[in-house]
């Protein structure tokens, strides 16, 4: 038989596997140019964009390609004495080569970066160096300022000698490496990403939780309503999708501000004093607020979704089997939305965590995100490397949900729509 | 031991979803303690109203229904104790076979040594023993069918319903799966109440029938009973194959009347529900009650010609053109007697007037 001898032939004596291959390869190029498109599309937006992003929060090449010579010399240098003259003079000849080319102040700027008090001593070595003797540059150079007798200054140069540094995520969790190469936190005072990282974390939990609370309900009326109301609610629930974000959440400033219809309509009922308005906007009860309107579409549409296919007789089959609605819901209807309630969890957190536009407009100082960190250090500090660093923490975040959610619940186990 | 002939009773049950239609009308009908009754009608008829009212997933809107005497519209479901199968299964498909059916039993509090032997009773009943673990995903239709007939049997309940359970499956599996259900009933003794619109599953399996249509119980007898002795055009229509013959009644005698045709012959009938002369009717005759070229003597004697044979292998169905109606069918058995029957011959047909039932007309 054909299967003993492990290949089947076709009719005319080929390998079916061969002509399998054959008869598919032409489908599979047309399913190829098909995708093509947005295949190269995601490559050149979203692939080369995160490993550039990557690239740049390592990056440290700078100082070390500007101090070649320094850095060769350096090798030998345990960093417990002065270093030798040679170092001395690889620095000078460096530096010298710097001033040419007028790259000396980004030194300075870098070097102050790791430890402050760099920048007068290499512009007091600038003037000076102009008049240097060739050979014992050692002496020279420590003439010039104290700190260049200093070790510690030279141990600082040292630590900018790889072209790769961790230095922006340390940044990122308020760490930083001291001139002993130890992690250390900063000063408590100075410590503000820890904060923002965990009022992010807290903010899209309780949104998410917020979100499921009422999505499970509406989306739970929308898959039982009869066709023509589930439609209208349908809209309604799609209306803000249809919305500009930027619309939206103006709205909100609108509605929450202090002279604003909310608290207009408090005072109006007498709940609040007309002269003791509570802030709603501009702190964390702002964010809460819009953010969880705003992403209340995605938990309802993957819970609507999931709902849809269950059977309205299995809650019926759990009554006449004698469990009251609260044990039926329980045992039987619950369990058959996780998939729903993961997927619009996993969605609306996701999103809660990145989300940009709506803090930065209603949450003021106590309400923002570290999105908005991120994008503080790309507009304003124009710190690119450290916003990429943090980037790249909130997307490793992300992925480490991701993993917990597959490893709990199942990936498989998931129904967006 | 002597059975409660109104074990379930509904009384004057009428029910309408929107305040315009009656979907069922003036419903009374009891059903006797262990008995397999069946609510037999073409869909849209109230049939499975009737059943979800008697489950409690519908109210009724005037009447009351009883179960073993107590009046059951303010019972919620969960506390009728009647157990139900439904026509999708409705097995949850996140618990296991053995999960499904010990839901009935957890929610009621039995201890899991009861409950382990409960279900092992049961599926050992439906022959599903060493399923236990599947999920009902891992179970063909058939097998799925029966873990929802012991779901409904395992708590024992006093009455079982089932909604069109066998609609599913394939031929056979239903046919086996009738007599299966059939046997059940029979070894525990279950009230179990039916819907179908499939007559020949009512026939099969039910001790008697409620045919259903427009809302009204049309006529509620024992399977017998209602094959050979319809008490309307409906259910004449409904249940098995029918010739009909419209016309009016001429000489009206108590046990006998004669009813003339539209085409102006004569035929002898049973009248059943025509009171006089000048009343409009409608002849229902079986197709197996009319025999051709027969020696036996019988009163109605007539020429008509074929149209069409049909062959089934042990019979062969014959549309002749008798009195006016073409569409007249005939069941001939097959033997080598009736050789002769071909294309446009004129063949002899008689039948007993006591097998012709003139009944309201259409």
């Amino acid at each position: 038989m054909s299967s003993e001898t492990g290949k089947i032939l076709t009719t005319d004596g080929i390998p079916l596997e061969v002509s399998l291959k054959k008869a598919e390869r032409k489908n599979k190029i047309k399913a190829f140019l098909l995708v093509a498109p947005l295949l190269l599309f995601l490559l050149i937006t979203y692939i080369f964009p995160i490993g550039d992003m990557l690239m740049r929060s390592v990056d440290d090449k700078m100082v070390t390609e500007m101090l070649p010579k320094t850095f060769k010399s350096m090798e030998k240098w345990d960093g417990n004495e002065m270093p030798p003259e040679e170092v001395f003079e690889a620095f000078y000849l460096d530096f010298q080569k710097l001033v040419e080319e007028k790259r000396d102040g980004k030194l300075s700027t870098q070097l102050n970066y790791t430890k402050n008090g760099f920048k007068s001593i290499l512009k007091k070595l600038r003037r000076k160096a102009k008049n240097f003797e060739e050979g014992n540059y050692k002496e020279q150079i420590m003439a010039v300022h104290k700190r260049w007798a200093d070790v510690e200054y030279w141990r600082a140069i040292k630590r900018r000698a790889p072209a790769f540094t961790s230095a922006k995520y340390l940044k990122g969790m308020d760490m930083y490496k001291n001139e002993e190469g130890e992690i250390v936190s900063v000063e408590e005072d100075r410590r503000i990403h820890r904060v923002l990282w965990l009022r992010t974390l807290e903010i899209a939990f309780f949104v998410t939780l917020l979100c499921f609370l009422m999505a499970y309900p509406i989306a739970h009326l929308l898959a039982t309503l009869p066709m023509k109301y589930s439609n209208l609610l349908m809209i309604c629930v799609l209306l803000p999708f249809w919305t500009s974000l930027l619309v939206r959440t103006a709205s909100w400033m609108i509605l929450l501000q202090q002279q604003g219809v909310v608290n207009d309509f408090f005072v109006m009922i007498g709940l609040v004093a007309d002269d003791n308005r509570p802030e709603m906007m501009y702190n964390k009860t702002g964010t809460y607020v819009a953010m969880t309107q705003i992403l209340l579409p995605f938990m309802v549409l993957p819970l609507y979704s999931v709902m849809k296919t269950i059977s309205p007789s299995l809650m019926r089959a759990g009554k006449s089997l004698g469990g009251t609605p609260f044990v039926t819901f329980w045992k039987v209807y619950f369990p058959l939305t996780i998939p729903g309630i993961g997927a619009g969890c996993l969605l609306v957190f996701i999103l809660a965590i990145g989300y940009y536009i709506t803090p930065a407009l209603v949450g003021g100082a106590s309400g923002t995100l570290i999105s908005n960190q991120i994008a503080f250090h790309m507009k304003s500090t124009l710190d690119w490397s450290f916003a990429s660093a943090m980037g790249l923490m909130l997307l490793a975040g992300v992925l480490a949900i991701y993993w917990v959610y597959n490893k709990l619940v199942g990936i498989d186990n998931i129904k967006l729509g | 031991m002597s059975k409660n002939q109104e074990f379930v009773k509904f009384d004057k049950v009428d029910k309408s979803y929107d305040g315009k239609v009656l979907v069922v009308k003036d419903l009374n009908l009891d059903i006797a303690e262990g008995e397999f009754i069946t609510m037999l009608g073409p869909s849209g008829s109230g049939k499975t109203t009737c059943l979800m009212m008697l489950a409690g997933f519908e109210t009724p809107t005037n009447g009351e229904i009883f179960l073993d005497k107590n009046p059951i519209s303010n019972i919620p479901p969960h506390k009728r104790g009647i157990g139900m199968v439904f026509q999708n299964y409705a097995l949850f498909p996140h618990m296991t076979v053995y999960e499904n059916l010990a839901f009935p039993l957890k929610v009621r509090k039995i201890n899991k040594d009861d409950i382990d032997k409960k279900v092992d009773k049961a599926l050992s009943m439906v022959s599903l023993s060493g399923f236990e673990n599947r999920m009902p995903g891992q179970l063909s239709g058939g097998q799925q069918q029966r873990v929802a007939v012991a779901r409904a049997l395992v708590f024992d309940p006093q009455v079982v319903l089932m909604d069109e359970p066998l609609g599913a499956l394939d031929k056979n599996l239903r046919e086996s799966m009738q007599y299966e259900i059939k046997h059940i009933h029979e070894s525990i003794g279950v009230t179990v109440v039916y819907v179908t619109h499939d007559q020949s599953e009512a026939l099969t399996m039910s001790n008697r029938i409620a045919v259903f249509n427009d809302g009204k119980v049309q006529q509620l007898s024992s399977p017998d009973k209602l094959y050979e002795e319809p008490v309307n055009s409906f259910v004449a229509e409904f249940i098995g194959e029918n010739n009909t013959f419209a016309g009016e009644v001429t000489n009206f005698q108590k046990d006998q009347c004669k009813v003339k045709l539209s085409n102006g012959s004569e035929i002898i009938a049973n009248p059943i529900s025509v009171n006089s002369n000048g009343d409009r009717t409608t002849v229902s005759l079986r197709p197996e009650r009319a025999l051709i070229n027969t020696k036996n003597k019988m009163d109605n004697n007539f020429k008509g010609k074929i149209e069409e044979i049909i062959y089934h292998g042990d019979h062969t169905r014959v549309r002749i053109d008798l009195l006016g109606n073409k569409e007249f069918i005939l069941k001939v058995p097959n033997s080598s007697a009736n050789m002769d029957i071909k294309m446009g011959n004129e063949i002899n047909v008689s039948w007993n007037s006591h097998d012709a039932r003139a009944l309201d007309p259409k």
